[in-house]
């Protein structure tokens, strides 16, 4: 915080895409016009989701004037809701719910699973940058413990099969990406 | 009867669709409002007379709570949905939003007519992106038949509703500190009095009701109050969805008439997981003190008879645990949460849960003294009361719950250094 420069702010605008924009706008017109405050939350959510999953200083400066806020009013939301990671994690933040009910249905085989095919801690992200493995409270899906949630994704009753299914869609998600970003670096290079 | 209230579309192919609850009798409440077969006075007699109490976990009487609205007062309202479910074992909200959002939407859209609000907010968990996509695209379905926005059927009553979302707090829940989370700032609850009733969202008067007592309303205006209360008994209207999770082997959620036997739920969950012998039952989420087995063995599920049997109906997360089950693992995931889920605004709550947390959490590494126990009691008694909000009772009584029912496992843990149960 004590190296952070006000002097250069980053504009919302020149962040996001136009959608993105137009999302945090539609949020906007939820509240009555003189409420600047309402859409911090919703707003902060979509910064994160195009920044890889977390928020910096710069970004909540960004959103504070983009929403003409007083910076602290967004600083004070992102650090208070756990949803908001202020340092960088995985593209692919799995969060573990290991509250009574995911705990009497083995949420600790799934925490342990998860650390072993992973090869990390709890808290901690690969090197690769792609998964980060934390533990959350109750989700509201006690019906189908153990559950975990995958970025938006709510995963319920799982096994240890799938657990593994759900890595490898993921694996396989990612292989195709960079497939097609390799097949589309050699069209240029062909043209 | 199971189903019969807020479920009463899950049997069908798209119980969420329009045309699911059209064909169960959907938004038929509201065309009797707008052709003026139904008054505000009537409406509030109706739910009185249900004695629908609030699904939150507060179980404050509906009626009653609508009719503190000021309606006749100049200005904004607002009636507010506490869809912001978060309470360990509940995860009834969930599924309402998901299968049958209209019903929620007219529950809301009839609470604005009473209280001469135009305006209405569905507050839900950050992590509901799921139920979030089926409330969007209920609301644009009922905005395209009119059920919804400006000149509703053609009449001069108009009625906007949102979505907001919150981003992972239990402490939303709770309705001050939904209301400061729906203006945008940290989920720190308010004081009370003014009562939301008087001073809520934006400083105006404001409505908050959980969402399975609004999506109860539309069948108890269709019915009859009467009709609703005579599904539970007295005090105990209707039905009720009871989260079942747990050590059961069909875990899910049940809605049943309130007052049935405990027995007979634990039968439609499929009985204990296994065929172990059950243990105790925490009744009513994770805030109730637990009750062992005997006594649950002995109950029906509704709030006199678990409130006289020493614990709460609460949110109805009904969390089942069989003869394998620590309590003292169990105490320390509990205190834990609410360690965790303090706004951390009143010292007793802030230090008090914390205190808790870390001495239950000795005993269970092998460090505990015998002390501990009775420190514990006082710890958690000299927060009961003394905070802003109810979190810190909520964080007190399952304390004092598994204190009292099974401090001979927390005694043989102190002195073995190992579980009584697990060994």
């Amino acid at each position: 915080m004590t190296d952070f420069n006000y002097d250069q702010t980053l504009h919302l605008k020149q962040l996001l895409p136009q959608d993105a924009i137009e999302e945090i706008d539609h949020w906007i017109t939820k509240y009555p016009p003189e409420r600047k405050r309402p859409p911090i939350i919703a707003a902060l959510k979509v910064v994160q989701d195009h920044h890889d999953n977390y928020l910096t200083e710069e970004l909540m400066q960004a959103v504070a004037e983009y929403l003409d806020v007083p910076h602290v009013a967004v600083y004070e939301v992102a650090t208070f809701y756990s949803m908001f990671h202020l340092n960088k994690v995985g593209k692919y933040v799995i969060s573990v719910c290991n509250n009574i009910s995911c705990s009497l249905r083995g949420a600790d085989k799934v925490i342990d699973h998860l650390q072993n095919r992973l090869n990390i801690r709890v808290g901690d992200t690969t090197s690769d940058g792609l998964y980060t493995v934390k533990t959350v409270e109750c989700m509201a899906a006690c019906g189908g413990a153990p559950m975990l949630e995958v970025n938006k994704q709510y995963h319920e009753n799982l096994t240890e099969e799938k657990i593994d299914q759900i890595l490898s869609d993921i694996a396989a998600i990612e292989l195709n990406k960079a497939n097609q970003e390799a097949l589309s670096d050699s069209d240029k290079e062909d043209s | 009867m199971a189903n019969e209230v807020c479920f009463r579309t899950l049997h069908l192919d798209t119980p969420w669709s329009l045309e699911a609850y059209e064909s169960v009798g959907g938004y038929s409440s509201l065309k009797k409002i707008i052709a003026g077969e139904l008054t505000h006075d009537k409406i509030i007699d109706e739910l009185k007379l249900s004695a629908l109490r609030g699904r939150g976990g507060a179980g404050f009487p509906t009626g009653l709570k609508w009719s503190f609205m000021p309606r006749n007062m100049p200005g904004q309202k607002y009636v507010v949905c506490n869809s912001d479910e978060g309470e360990p074992g509940t995860f009834k909200d969930r599924d309402i939003l998901r299968y049958n959002p209209h019903q929620l939407i007219e529950g809301m859209i009839i609470a604005g007519y009473v209280m001469n609000a135009t305006v209405g907010y569905n507050y839900m968990r950050g992590e509901f992106y799921e139920p979030f996509e089926r409330m969007e695209a209920a609301i644009a379905e009922a905005h395209a038949k009119k059920y919804l926005g400006q000149n509703i059927l053609g009449s001069d009553f108009c009625f906007e509703l949102y979505n907001h979302m919150g981003a992972g707090a239990y402490i939303c829940g709770e309705e001050t500190a939904l209301i400061e989370s729906l203006e945008g700032k940290k989920g720190q609850p308010r004081f009370k009095p003014p009562f939301p009733a008087n001073y809520g969202v934006f400083g105006r008067p404001t409505n908050v009701n959980n969402t399975e007592s609004y999506a109860s309303v539309p069948s108890i205006l269709e019915n009859g109050g009467q009709w609703f209360l005579d599904l539970g008994k007295p005090n105990n209207g209707g039905t009720k969805i009871f989260s079942v999770s747990g050590h059961v082997n069909n875990p899910g959620n049940f809605e049943i008439n309130m007052g049935t036997p405990f027995k007979a739920l634990l039968d439609m969950a499929g009985g204990v997981l296994g065929g172990k012998a059950l243990k105790a039952v925490i009744p009513g989420g994770s805030s109730s003190p637990i009750l062992p087995a005997e006594t649950m063995m002995d109950i029906t599920m509704d709030y006199d008879a678990i409130g006289k049997a020493g614990s709460m109906l609460g949110s109805g997360a009904v969390m089942v645990l069989d003869e394998t089950t620590c309590i003292v693992e169990l105490a320390a995931v509990t205190a834990h949460f609410y360690y965790e889920e303090s706004c951390g605004q009143c010292t007793p709550c802030r230090e008090g849960t914390g205190w808790m947390s870390r001495v239950i959490h000795r005993i269970l590494k092998g460090e505990g003294r015998m002390e501990d126990l009775d420190n514990l009691d006082r710890v958690a008694g000299n927060i009961m009361g003394r905070t802003i909000c109810a979190l810190g009772d909520a964080a007190a009584m399952p304390v004092q719950g598994f204190l009292k029912h099974y401090r001979h496992e927390f005694e043989y843990m102190i002195e073995h250094k190992r579980s009584l149960v697990k060994g």
